[in-house]
């Protein structure tokens, strides 16, 4: 059978098979991320089935997916929303750093891996998914709970905080002497501090690049501007998706709304080749082995960020249940995760990261979900009341 | 004037949600929050807080643009009307009176401001009734249109001032 005919048949069948998937996590109510997880281990190496022919599919659609995840986010906020954030939640960001990455640091320490697989553990334990959580959010009708901004905002902090932690990264990763190093992480934060205050300076301006009213030009444009934006930043070593995201704040307004409606469908395609590609690249027996660390690292990774909820929504003012429901909807790790363990992994930073951030993320998006439901249960609720009650007495 | 029946009194805050859009919330006089949630994509969530915990919704209702438009409309002319019906029937010496504005009105076709009613005559116009639509709390901007009544508050001698102005002038 000829090359092309056979990506065609296994890309489709992979894409068919992962649609009935996403529909079975829509019924149980979790995110379809671990089910795409899953078929790219079902089918890659160590897997039932290798697939061969699409496998350059799934690099290059894998590359643009972390673009697009990343463009996408940054549409989702403007560069103001991020600078407000920036002052008002600064404390409950930085509580969350050292609550969540250090634990993944101490794992990587421990296992021997060295201090570079120590900050990419760090950074895969650290951030939440912004996706999966506003996702939750909004499915358990609490967008209006007030709450809900301080968990959006160390959202948002910890996606600004990727600005600068990528680039660093990409720069870890290469193995570069200690000066060349401080010298490339310095020219990474220069270009992200640089392009943030065009943004907010001229983000009307490169926002008028485009207009909203006809959809097909304005794909090609915002989707163009991004992938060059994003080859631009990983030619500099700052790492494409920190470039695509940094496109995605600078758009504003009108053009922002509409670019992230007709990017939306690109971006669940290929998020989901990315997943499918991670997947694909790990060693599905080399899962089995990290499985127990995975768990403990899950374990207390989601104790950490329910403590950073908590403590950021009682120094916002808010009552005991509200607490609780703040802390146990952060729990949940994805994307982000995914993408700083495939930086490090792809750069030749010790291999069994990859298991191991598959196995942990397949953990935390399965239970997270869960775990964030709790606080809407009779017997939570009756909880917190008796404790009141015995507290008030 | 009874400040408890002015719009001024009651406290909205608004609050970012970032990435999604803003909250309205509104306490009640009767400690409920009543909160709005806007999408950045022009839906609207309308939710109510839960009694035992005030930081909670317990019940949240999405709303269309039709939807929203129809609630506001429907809220603000009972608004003024139970407005009207309460101001007459509480305070004593203070009288509700509907206005028409007659055709020859100096203020035809001119801003509302213009009359400079609550300087010149300490009474509120607390709403236009245009047809059959009622424009609650105009600004001073409001053109006053042939046909429009003017519903004002206030004590009688303001009320007497204030038709005269209406029909003859400030003079």
């Amino acid at each position: 059978m000829h090359e092309t005919t056979l990506i065609l048949i296994e890309v489709g069948a992979l894409l068919l098979g992962m649609s009935l998937l996403g529909r079975l996590a829509l019924r149980i109510g979790i995110s379809p991320i671990p089910f795409y997880l899953l078929v790219g281990l079902l089918f890659g190496e160590g897997g039932l089935v290798p697939l061969d022919a699409s496998e350059d599919f799934f690099t290059v659609g894998a590359e643009i997916g972390v673009i697009l995840l990343l463009a996408l986010l940054g549409l989702e906020y403007t560069a103001q929303e991020l600078l407000t954030n920036l002052k008002q939640s600064r404390t409950a960001g930085l509580l969350d750093s050292l609550f969540n990455a250090l634990p993944g640091a101490l794992l990587a320490l421990v296992l021997g891996w060295g201090p570079v697989a120590a900050v990419t553990l760090a950074g895969i334990t650290w951030v939440s998914s912004s996706g999966v959580v506003a996702k939750m959010l909004r499915d358990l009708g609490r967008l209006s709970n007030r709450e809900t901004p301080i968990v959006l905002a160390i959202l948002v902090l910890e996606d600004l905080a990727m600005a600068f932690y990528l680039p660093i990264l990409a720069a870890l990763v290469v193995g570069v002497s200690l000066l060349q190093g401080a010298v490339t992480v310095a020219i990474a934060v220069a270009v992200v501090a640089g392009i943030l205050f065009v943004a907010l300076r001229f983000g009307s301006v490169i926002s008028r690049l485009f207009t909203p009213e006809h959809p097909e030009p304005l794909l090609l444009g915002v989707l163009g501007l991004t992938m060059l934006v994003a080859g631009l930043a990983a030619e500099v070593n700052v790492s494409a998706a920190v470039g695509a995201f940094l496109v995605g704040i600078a758009l504003s307004g009108r053009v922002a709304h509409q670019a992230s409606q007709v990017l939306t469908p690109l971006r669940d395609l290929f998020a989901a080749v990315f997943f499918v590609f991670f997947g694909l690249s790990t060693d599905a027996g080399e899962l089995l082995t990290m499985i127990v660390p995975a768990a403990l690292l899950a374990a207390a990774t989601m104790a950490t960020k329910v403590a950073t909820g908590y403590l950021a929504a009682k120094r916002g003012g808010i009552g005991v249940p509200g607490r609780w429901r703040a802390g146990l909807a952060l729990t949940p790790r994805g994307e982000f995760s995914i993408v700083i363990a495939g930086l490090a992994v792809s750069a030749g930073v010790e291999p069994r990261l990859a298991p191991l951030a598959t196995a942990y993320v397949l953990i935390t998006v399965v239970v997270g979900p869960f775990l964030a439901r709790i606080p809407d249960t009779v017997w939570f609720k009756q909880a917190v009341r008796r404790r009141r009650l015995v507290g008030s007495a | 004037m009874s400040g408890s029946l002015c719009l001024v009194s009651v406290r909205i805050e608004k609050v970012d949600l970032p990435g999604i859009g803003t909250r309205h919330d509104l306490l009640t006089d009767g400690g409920r929050r009543v909160s709005v949630v806007s999408h950045r994509d022009g839906e609207r969530d309308l939710a109510l807080f839960d009694v035992d915990d005030p930081d909670a919704s317990s019940e949240s209702v999405a709303l269309t643009d039709d939807e929203a438009a129809a609630l506001a409309d429907l809220l603000g002319s009972s608004v003024t009307m139970s407005r009207l019906t309460s101001l007459a029937g509480d305070a004593e010496g203070l009288f509700t009176e509907q206005l028409a504005l007659p055709t020859d009105s100096p203020y035809l076709n001119r801003p509302l401001g213009d009359t400079k009613a609550r300087t010149r005559t300490r009474v509120s116009i607390v709403a236009l009734v245009r047809g059959d639509k009622v424009i609650p709390s105009p600004t001073p901007a409001e053109v006053l249109r042939p046909g429009d009544v003017i519903v004002a508050v206030g004590i009688r001698e303001g009320l007497d001032l204030l038709a005269r102005i209406v029909a003859n002038g400030p003079d």
